[in-house]
């Protein structure tokens, strides 16, 4: 039997779940054009799973180095109420002395240096001051979002500027922008990890961090890219959240994504210093998170059932993965008559 | 023949099987009681495997197990040891950060009304290690020993439970000739008292020296047993290796003494608080200088500062002349620094990675994250690395951590000569390592020498230090004192060295 690849398992319960509303859910697999856009079930899965998408390339990174990111939905947080203020320019705000007549990409390149200076603060918390992540990157989860406040002077922000809002729900050649932009940073960061040698280090850093130093890698350098690329992802999505609802709320956006990301990276087959990691399964993670929440809201179950029933799933694949919990369960099924396998 | 022993553990028709690999096929192995059995073969052979058939961490695919008389299918360790076998295991698993008592006890703590009753765990402690004849302070976190002594730790915590039968899975490859007589002693005792002791090692003098019977292995299948008496040292190699011992001894190389031209390395007075102190010593272009010693007389030190693993904070360090101010791994390795560590395990492999990724990781390193090396060329080259060091399935795809002791040794070693350092040090590198791969791995040593790289060379074995070294430095007690050359290299000479009083 040929080994299942680490996102095997994310895979297949993907499939299963998508075959439960072949059956049940009619009209899930349906698309209509409307406006030239298409509009359907499974693009809109695709269009919501972006930010986690977004949130666990990252964060697929950082977990392989043995590390985790709390900070990512606040520094959502910051980077939309950053962009929001550059275009409302509300009074009292300390962005408002920083006028960029609603050019869009200053825009986006202001708000996604407030990122990188949150993921470049992580990096040197956890590799040169040798925090632990978890307490590390939980300072600017909490502070993050103060920050947040600060800049939009405590209010939530709310603005009108089509052309910015586009990002977040528009689109383009028929399908919604966010959408899109998943795909590219998705693609981007498989070339960046594979194309370059950047993956083999992650790899080295988590799976020995004192072999990799006498390998001549620097773990705390290889660490700093893996926070500030994160931070950078979840700049990105703080950009698509704010001109998807034209406006920056401090306090509730990105709340808990942390969390979902965290989780779509495990069920993708990525786990805290075992020196392997996979983009593509943290990418069927986060769709697979979304297609479970959507799955159940359209079955009209509460939303409070959805957390349970997320849980449930996310704990049966990462049992799945281990080895030892499958080795349990062919036991208990032993009184099966086994073939003897010839050898492998 | 009469007066024989009875037979306390009986391994019949063993066969174990890995996803394209057989480790074991229709293996029979027998122990009696109060004898101690050799279990040899080359790296890979399959000894660790039988091993760990016998101890219940893997379940085999075919073949059965009798413990005195009854048949057993252990499915955990705990089983094992609970039926009375008890197990050192290759690659040391104790607990670093815990105080040497728990380790010995983990697990069987005594416990009353309060908890951990620390004081019986500490009695216990103290009375287990009694027994192979030490004496340390329990209290003291395991990491404070040297890797010998936390061999021993291990070798106390199995012999802590009332145990038959006693496995020893290379349990001298870290430790100094004194303790080795120490360990043998206490094994003597056992073998009186009646325990059936297995023991597996590469060191063919200790097999002479203590066993009774050995069975050698190869490729997976028992190629027969013996009695130790019965079996010439060439035999034995011969039956190992499989073909005609005579080759090996013909690759021997002899050492050439070469004048040294201006240094490499130099080393003026370099000192480090509780490591090592005034350091002297040249390593020029061509040399292979050895470093002999006691285990703690600061030979692990003085290579990790020539590492830049650590930083030296007296004397000067001069490389090519130039002196070095700050120092570290990557440094070293940039200008032509390499280092195979002694603990293989904490420092060297990245058990999850393949073969391949662990030999080319030092190159990539080298050459930039930016400009990788391309798929079809990493395999190539790792390819024929693997297959110059002779690793073992040559397999590169596999990760490195399914590789025997030895082969993994290997592994690490062509991660080095990837990037042809122009100083190689090589701390133990044959620990662990077959007789015939420890032949390859001296002539290839001497090979390279003659193209101008040079070597440091930590061993205890001092036959392999007289036969590859052209200078020897000898430290005792975290100094250097004395350095030997050319022909003053013997092996009389540098016991002497070691030996003398310090006046
Ligand atoms: N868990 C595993 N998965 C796959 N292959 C394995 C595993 N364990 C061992 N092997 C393979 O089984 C063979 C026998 O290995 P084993 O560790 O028993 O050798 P050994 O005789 O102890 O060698 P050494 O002297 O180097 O320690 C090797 O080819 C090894 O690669
Ligand atoms: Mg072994």
């Amino acid at each position: 039997m040929k080994k299942l690849p680490p996102w095997g398992w994310a895979v297949i319960v993907l499939l299963l779940v998508l075959l439960f509303n072949l059956v049940k859910t009619p009209g899930f697999f349906e698309f209509h054009v409307r406006d030239g856009r298409i509009y359907g079930s499974l693009i809109d899965i695709l269009n919501r799973a972006t930010p986690v998408l977004l949130l666990s390339l990252g964060m697929t990174l950082v977990i392989a180095t043995g590390g985790v990111d709390l900070s990512v939905g606040a520094v959502m947080a910051m980077t939309g109420a950053t962009a929001a203020c550059l275009i409302a320019q509300p009074t009292n705000s300390p962005l408002s002395s920083i006028n960029v007549h609603q050019s869009i990409p200053q825009i986006i390149v202001i708000s996604l240096f407030v990122a990188l200076l949150c993921g470049t603060f992580n990096g040197m918390l956890v590799s040169w001051l040798g925090l632990q992540p978890i307490v590390a990157t939980l300072l600017l989860m909490v502070a993050g979002r103060g920050i947040a406040q600060l800049l939009s002077n405590g209010q939530i922000i709310t603005f009108q500027f089509p052309a910015f809002q586009a990002i977040g729900n528009g689109g383009t050649l028929g399908l919604p922008n966010p959408m899109w932009i998943g795909v590219i940073v998705a693609c981007l960061f498989g070339l960046l990890v594979r194309g370059t040698a950047l993956g083999l280090f992650v790899s080295a850093v988590g799976s020995n961090p004192i072999a990799a130093k006498n390998s001549g890698i620097n773990p705390g350098r290889v660490k700093m890219v893996a926070y500030v690329l994160t931070a950078l992802c979840a700049g990105i999505a703080g950009i698509i959240g704010t001109a998807d609802i034209q406006a920056a709320d401090a306090t509730n956006a990105g709340l808990n994504l942390e969390l979902d990301a965290i989780l779509a990276v495990s069920v993708g087959g990525t786990f805290s210093n075992s020196g392997r990691f996979s983009i593509f399964g943290s990418v069927v993670g986060a769709i697979l998170m979304q297609t479970l929440t959507t799955t159940i809201l359209t079955r009209g179950v509460s939303a409070d059932a959805t957390l349970i029933i997320k849980a449930i799933v996310v704990v049966t694949v990462c049992l799945l993965q281990s080895p030892e919990f499958r080795n349990l369960f062919s036991k208990l099924g032993s009184f099966v008559p086994k073939k003897s396998g010839g050898v492998a | 023949m009469a007066g024989e022993r009875p037979t306390c553990l009986q391994l019949t028709g063993i066969g174990k099987r890995f996803p394209g690999v057989v480790a074991l096929a229709g293996v029979d192995f027998d122990l009696r009681q109060g004898e101690i059995h050799a279990l040899l073969g080359e790296n890979g052979a399959g000894k660790s495997t039988l091993i760990k058939v016998m101890t219940g961490v893997y379940t085999a695919d075919d073949g059965t197990v009798d413990l005195n008389g009854k048949q057993y299918a252990f499915k955990t360790p705990q089983e094992a040891v609970n039926a009375g076998i008890s197990t050192v295991y290759q690659e040391v698993n104790l607990l670093p950060n815990l105080s040497i008592a728990e380790n010995i006890c983990l697990g069987r703590e005594a416990k009353g009304a309060f908890g951990i009753k620390w004081n019986d765990v500490r009695a216990r402690a103290v009375k287990a290690l009694a027994r192979l004849d030490l004496k340390l302070d329990v209290k003291a976190p395991l990491s404070s020993l040297s890797i010998a002594l936390q061999q021993m730790v291990a070798i106390a915590r199995a012999l802590d439970v009332s145990a038959k039968v006693l496995v020893l899975d290379e349990p001298t490859s870290s430790l100094d000739a004194h303790e080795v007589e120490q360990l043998f002693a206490t094994m003597r005792k056992l073998r009186e008292e009646g325990l059936g002791i297995i023991f597996v090692t590469h060191f063919l003098d200790q097999v002479y020296a203590v066993s009774d019977r050995i069975t050698i292995l190869r490729n997976g299948q028992k190629i027969g047993v013996w009695n130790a008496s019965e079996l010439p040292r060439l035999e034995l190699v011969s039956q190992m290796i499989g073909r005609d011992a005579a080759v090996l001894e013909s690759q021997g190389t002899a050492s050439l003494t070469t004048e040294t031209s201006t240094p490499f390395l130099t080393f003026e007075g370099v000192g480090r608080k509780g490591a090592i102190e005034g350091v002297q010593l040249n390593i020029g272009p061509g040399q292979v200088m050895g470093f002999a010693g006691l285990l703690g007389s600061g030979r692990s030190e003085t290579v990790r500062l020539i590492f830049g693993a650590d930083t030296k904070d007296s004397g000067n360090f001069l490389l090519d002349g130039r002196t070095i101010q700050r120092f570290n791994q990557r440094k070293a390795i940039l200008s032509g620094i390499g280092l195979c560590p002694e603990d293989r395990k904490k420092e060297g492999v990245f058990p999850e990675l393949s073969i391949r990724e662990n030999i080319l990781v030092v190159y990539q390193a080298k050459r930039g994250w930016l400009r990788k090396l391309s798929l079809p060329k990493q395999k190539q080259m790792a390819g024929a690395l693997a297959k110059d060091l002779g690793v073992h399935p040559p397999d590169i795809e596999r990760p490195i951590q399914f590789l025997s002791g030895g082969n993994q040794q290997k592994a690490l070693l062509a991660r080095w000569m990837a990037v042809e350092p122009r100083l190689l040090l090589l701390d133990e590198p044959t620990r662990g390592i077959d007789v015939g791969a420890k032949f390859e791995i001296m002539s290839l040593v001497s090979k390279q020498r003659e193209e101008g790289r040079s070597f440091v060379f930590v061993s205890s074995e001092l036959t392999e230090v007289v036969r590859t070294c052209q200078s020897v430095l000898v430290m005792r007690d975290r100094k250097a004192i004395k350095t030997l050359t050319g022909k003053e290299i013997t092996e009389d000479s540098i016991i002497h060295a070691i030996a003398e009083d310090s006046k």
